[in-house]
This record gives C-alpha cells, sequence and structure tokens, in this order.
C-alpha cells in the first residue's frame, strides 16, 4: 500500500514540476520581445528587473512564509555592489561583477537571517525594516564612497564578456537582462520544486509540525533567505549596471514596498507572480502617470486596499483561472484523460 | 545638558501620545496598523486649516483635531478595517500600506507638498530659565498635556468599568465575548480614542516634528518602534519605551549628528533580538 501511495505521490511531485505549454510559451513570448519590441527595451529592461526582485520576495514570502518590509536593502546593497565595482575598475567583466554583488547581497542576507528567525510576524517586519533603514543610513553616511543623496555617479561599464557594449537604446542591456532573468528563474524553479522547496513549504503551514517530522526549522529558513537576498541583490546590480548609476532610492522603504505590490498583484507561491506582476505594475504605472503625474500613488493605494478586500486568494488566483479555462478548451477532445489518474 | 534632556522628554511623550493608540491596535486587536501616522497626519492639517485659515484658537484647534480624528477613526474602522481584523498579517500590511499611500498622495494633492507650519499663539513662544535651564514654553505645553493623557489613560484602563473590559477583551478576546462584553464596541470606541490621540500628538507635533504629505512614512517607523520595543501588554511599557526613545534621539542628533538615526534602528534591532516581545513585557503568553 504505501508503495502505490509513494507512486502516486512522486508522480503528482513530478507533474508538478514538469514545463506546462503556457510556461514555454511565456519564454518564447519573453525572448521574442528582442526582436518585436526594439523601441521599449529600456522599459522592458526595467521590468524584468522588478520582475527578478519580485521572484526573490517571492522566494521567502510565497515559499516560506517570511513577512518582510526591508527587502530593498538587498537589492541596494548588491546596486551599490555592482556600481562600485564597475566604477573602480576591481572587477571589470560585468557578468562576474554581478554574480560578486549577489554573494554580497547574499552574504547580508545570511547575517541578518538570524535576527529574522526570532519572534513573530511583527517582530520579523521590524526587524526587516529596521535592516533596510540601517543600510540605507550607512549609505548615506558614507557619501565619499556612494555618493550620498547625489547617488553613485561615473560608473562606466565594461562590455560583455569583452565582446557586447552596453549601447545606448538599452538592446544590450535587455538580453543581458533577460538572460539572467531566465538563468536565476530555472534555478529558482529547480530549487522550490526540490524536497528542500516542499520542506519549505510545510514550513510555511506549520512550523512546528514540520520541526516534528523532522526538517530542521531554523537552516532552512536560514538557506531561503540568503539565496533570497543573493537574488535580490542581482537584480539590484542589473539595475546599476543596465543604468551605469546607483542611488539612495534603491535602498528606500517605498522600494520594498512596491516589490511586495508587484508579487501581491501577481500572485505568491507560484514564482511567475513576480514576473507578471511587474509587467502589470509597469503598464498600470504608465497609464497613471500619464492621467495623474503626481498622484498615481494614490489609484496604486486604492488598488491595494481592494486586493485585500476582495481577497488574494481570489486576485491573485486569477493566473490559474485563466490557465484553466484555457486549458480546458485545449483538453477538450480528450476529457477522460484526467479521470484515468485515478487521484 | 538639562535642556536636551528636557526637550527629549518632550519629545518622547509626544511620541507616546502619537504612539498609544498603535500600541493597543497591535496588543489588543492583534493588528498591524501601518496607517496610524496617517491619522496623526491628519490631525495636524485639520489644526493647519482650522487655526490658520479660519482663525481659530491654537487650544480649540487641538481639541478638533482630537474629535475629528477620532470621527475618521471610527469611520474607517467600521467600514474598513473590521473587514480586515481577521485576515493574516501580509494582508493586513498591504491594506495599511495602501491607505498611507492613498493618505499621501490625497494630502498632496489638497494642501501641496510644501511644509505647513501651524500659528502657535505668541505667549507659547519663546523660552524662560528655570535654574539656568532654557525651557521651551511650547515645550512645556507638551509635557504638561502629554503627562495629563498619560495619567488619564492609566486611570481609564486601570480603574473604570471599559478599561477592565478592554483589559479583558486583550486577555481574551472569546471569553470576552461569552460574558457578555461587547468586543466590537470596545475595540471600536478603543481605535476611536486612539486615532484622536494619534490627531492630538500630529497638531501639537507639527511645530516640532514638521507637517507635510509624508509624514505617515517618515513617522512610521518610529511609531513602531515604540510599540515593540516597549511591548503591547500595557500602556507604562510603550511610555517609558517612548521616553527613551525621545531622549535617546534628540541627544543622538546633538552630541553624535553623523551618526543621525543610526543609533536608534541599532539599538531597536538588538532590542528586539535580545527580548522579542519587547523590553517592559512581563512574559506576554502570545
Amino acid at each position: 500500500m504505501s508503495s502505490k501511495t509513494d507512486t502516486a505521490v512522486t508522480r503528482f511531485l513530478a507533474s508538478r514540476a514538469r514545463f506546462g505549454p503556457f510556461e514555454i510559451a511565456f519564454w518564447i513570448a519573453a525572448f521574442a520581445t528582442i526582436y518585436v519590441l526594439p523601441g521599449r527595451h529600456l522599459i522592458l529592461t526595467e521590468t524584468a528587473i522588478w520582475g527578478l526582485f519580485a521572484l526573490s520576495l517571492d522566494l521567502i514570502l510565497g515559499y516560506a512564509g517570511i513577512i518582510s518590509l526591508g527587502h530593498a536593502a538587498f537589492f541596494g546593497v548588491g546596486a551599490y555592489a555592482a556600481g562600485l565595482l564597475a566604477k573602480y575598475e576591481i572587477i571589470v567583466e560585468p557578468s562576474i561583477a554581478l554574480v560578486c554583488a549577489g554573494l554580497i547581497a547574499a552574504a547580508l542576507g545570511f547575517a541578518t537571517s538570524f535576527l529574522v528567525l526570532r519572534g513573530s510576524d511583527l517582530t520579523r517586519l521590524m526587524v526587516t525594516l529596521g535592516v533596510s533603514l540601517v543600510c540605507f543610513e550607512l549609505a548615506n553616511k558614507f557619501a565619499d564612497l556612494t555618493g550620498g543623496a547625489d547617488g553613485l555617479q561615473g560608473v562606466t561599464m565594461a562590455p560583455i564578456l569583452g565582446v557586447y557594449r552596453f549601447d545606448l537604446f538599452g538592446h544590450t542591456a535587455y538580453v543581458y537582462t533577460l538572460v539572467w532573468l531566465f538563468v536565476l528563474f530555472m534555478l529558482a524553479r529547480r530549487i522550490v520544486n526540490s524536497p528542500f522547496g516542499l520542506s519549505l513549504k510545510a514550513i510555511k503551514g506549520n512550523a512546528l509540525r514540520s520541526s516534528a517530522i523532522g526538517i530542521a526549522v531554523n537552516w532552512r529558513l536560514v538557506a531561503i533567505y540568503t539565496l533570497s537576498a543573493g537574488y535580490a541583490g542581482i537584480a539590484g546590480g542589473l539595475l546599476a549596471q543596465t543604468q551605469a548609476f546607483a542611488s539612495l532610492s534603491m535602498l528606500s522603504i517605498e522600494r520594498s514596498a512596491d516589490a511586495l505590490l508587484i508579487l501581491i498583484i501577481g500572485g505568491t507561491g507560484y514564482l511567475y507572480g513576480g514576473l507578471i506582476g511587474a509587467l502589470i505594475y509597469r503598464l498600470l504605472q504608465d497609464y497613471l502617470s500619464d492621467l495623474t503625474a503626481r498622484y498615481w500613488q494614490f489609484w496604486i493605494g486604492l488598488l491595494l486596499i481592494a486586493i485585500v478586500l476582495v481577497g488574494r486568494e481570489r486576485i491573485g488566483g486569477w493566473v490559474y483561472f485563466v490557465e484553466k479555462q484555457v486549458a480546458h478548451l485545449f483538453r477538450r477532445p480528450a476529457p477522460s484523460s484526467r479521470a484515468e489518474e485515478g487521484v | 545638558m538639562l535642556t536636551i534632556l528636557f526637550d527629549g522628554v518632550a519629545y518622547g511623550m509626544l511620541l507616546f501620545v502619537l504612539a498609544c493608540g498603535l500600541s493597543v491596535t497591535l496588543g489588543l486587536m492583534n493588528f498591524v496598523n501601518l496607517a496610524h501616522g496617517a491619522f496623526a497626519m491628519a490631525g495636524g492639517y485639520i489644526t493647519v486649516v482650522l487655526v490658520n485659515r479660519a482663525g481659530l484658537p491654537f487650544i480649540a484647534g487641538l481639541v478638533l483635531a482630537f474629535f475629528a480624528t477620532a470621527a475618521i477613526g471610527i469611520v474607517l474602522e467600521r467600514t474598513l478595517y473590521i473587514h480586515v481584523y481577521a485576515k493574516s498579517h501580509l494582508d493586513q500590511v498591504l491594506f495599511t500600506i495602501g491607505l498611507v499611500f492613498m493618505s499621501v498622495a490625497a494630502v498632496d494633492y489638497v494642501m501641496g507638498s510644501s511644509q505647513q507650519f501651524v500659528q502657535i499663539p505668541a505667549a507659547l513662544q519663546g523660552q524662560f530659565d528655570v535654574f539656568g535651564v532654557g525651557v521651551g514654553r511650547y515645550r512645556l505645553l507638551i509635557i504638561v498635556i502629554c503627562g495629563l493623557l498619560t495619567v488619564a489613560l492609566q486611570f481609564v484602563l486601570m480603574a473604570t468599568r471599559f478599561g477592565s473590559r478592554l483589559r479583558a477583551a486583550v486577555d481574551d478576546q472569546r471569553v470576552a465575548r461569552g460574558l457578555g462584553i461587547n468586543v466590537g464596541a470596545v475595540f471600536a470606541v478603543t481605535f476611536a480614542v486612539g486615532s484622536g490621540l494619534a490627531g492630538l500628538g500630529g497638531a501639537l507635533g507639527a511645530e516640532i516634528l514638521g507637517l507635510d504629505p509624508i509624514f505617515p512614512l517618515k513617522y512610521m517607523i518610529y511609531f513602531l518602534i515604540v510599540v515593540t520595543v516597549g511591548g503591547t501588554s500595557s500602556i507604562t511599557g510603550p511610555f517609558l519605551a517612548s521616553i527613551l526613545l525621545g531622549i535617546g534621539d534628540v541627544a543622538g542628533k546633538y552630541y553624535f549628528p553623523t551618526l543621525g538615526a543610526f543609533v536608534i534602528y541599532t539599538i531597536m534591532i538588538i532590542v528586539l533580538i535580545w527580548r522579542p516581545q519587547g523590553l517592559f513585557a512581563r512574559g506576554a503568553s502570545r
């Protein structure tokens, strides 16, 4: 009997990890924009970076259930690291510098993860917020190094792999960003579908019970927090590299709140939420700031309240809903296939 | 030296009045209300409009700020907040951040983004010397008002029927409900008073803290520090925490101006690591 359950469970988990037609279509569409929308590459680069940042938040929020209001700390640290590495020509090759930026942010994440483990949601909220504020203050105080309120200027990027120069229209930057996004996304996808990822979901469900079945709760949380910090650092590094600039605003609370908002719009816990949310957020921002240049935050706030009152599950679930409907259309010819699996 | 202490106490008292409403919502309803600063800002702007434009006396402005903000608080509580009490902390955070964004943009739209000042009557301006210590009159007024409010709050909480109902609802909502206490009404009244106090604090503090549309974001962290460091199980905890924070902040800015707010945040993190329940909490069970 147990072997039967085992195979059923294995099959279920494997089916979850398999690539669906929508995922493939999503990435084909993403890479197609390189040729289809050449005039929009600057905006798309930014959107992809936002998506990666939200993805990093999804790793801890959607999979481990850690609420963070200070994720911009890692984003900003990554941005400054990448900017400084390029400015002082410590590491000239952008992609290696980016990995270093990610590692630096991950190191910070590792160091602060022990603070985040303690206490309730509120304490976590406060500690993450506090860490990001401390980073902000530090960046502000060490103005010799970071440029303070003026931002880090005079960053010149070397060509990628010594061949591809960053051009004025952002074509290189977009391809560069998209490749990084794809690689990191696939890595994250692999991680969350691994036994490690499943154990995180168990911890999110009930930390006490998961420790009872032998999951090392604290170390798992440390690991995912560190990973997520590294992702955020790479996202920040990408922004600094593609814009050849880093500023204090990359460390601010507003950044963290925006990332949270993006993730919530797209839905948590299935990785694509961040990317889809970033796309919607960007379009929304464009539309609203055309409408009311200075007060678009008002509508963003209204949207947040509406999302909460209507219910996040229902809103975040809209992607599932659409997917189900479309899948239903395609499945029609063979409706019995699902029943045969015998759940 | 003593002047710094005095200013710090005034600042801390102000923070306490601003934040005590939050400590009640957090401790009582277990509700993370990041929009608390928005109520304070509302109180400040109401006073600015009443005193500067309508020409009301300053004290009347303060009183009206209290009642107007309390009214806003109760309306929002009954219409919006009530739906969010039972939701997860993440939802509460999102909801209240949304409120903050809306209030910031709305105030910017109506009042403009520049800093506003309340016209303080001449009798309250200036300083006088007490044994060589410069005492600002306005700061003295703040200490007196906030001190009285603290005593009154403590009295209401500890010695009245409403206070005991409130404490019962804090300790165990379900049992309190079973005993026939209308917990919803207690919550609503408490929320209104908390918002009103925030509004009063905002009105009083416009002179010291400054008043502009990003007020709720700027001071959100201070309120949260007061509440988390002070703990939510009593009113004395947040009180001591805010006095400490006030003195620490004023002294820090005076003696180590280059470090800025860095010290405060670091201390907060250390305290939270050391005692996640708050510095002055009596081993709370929840």
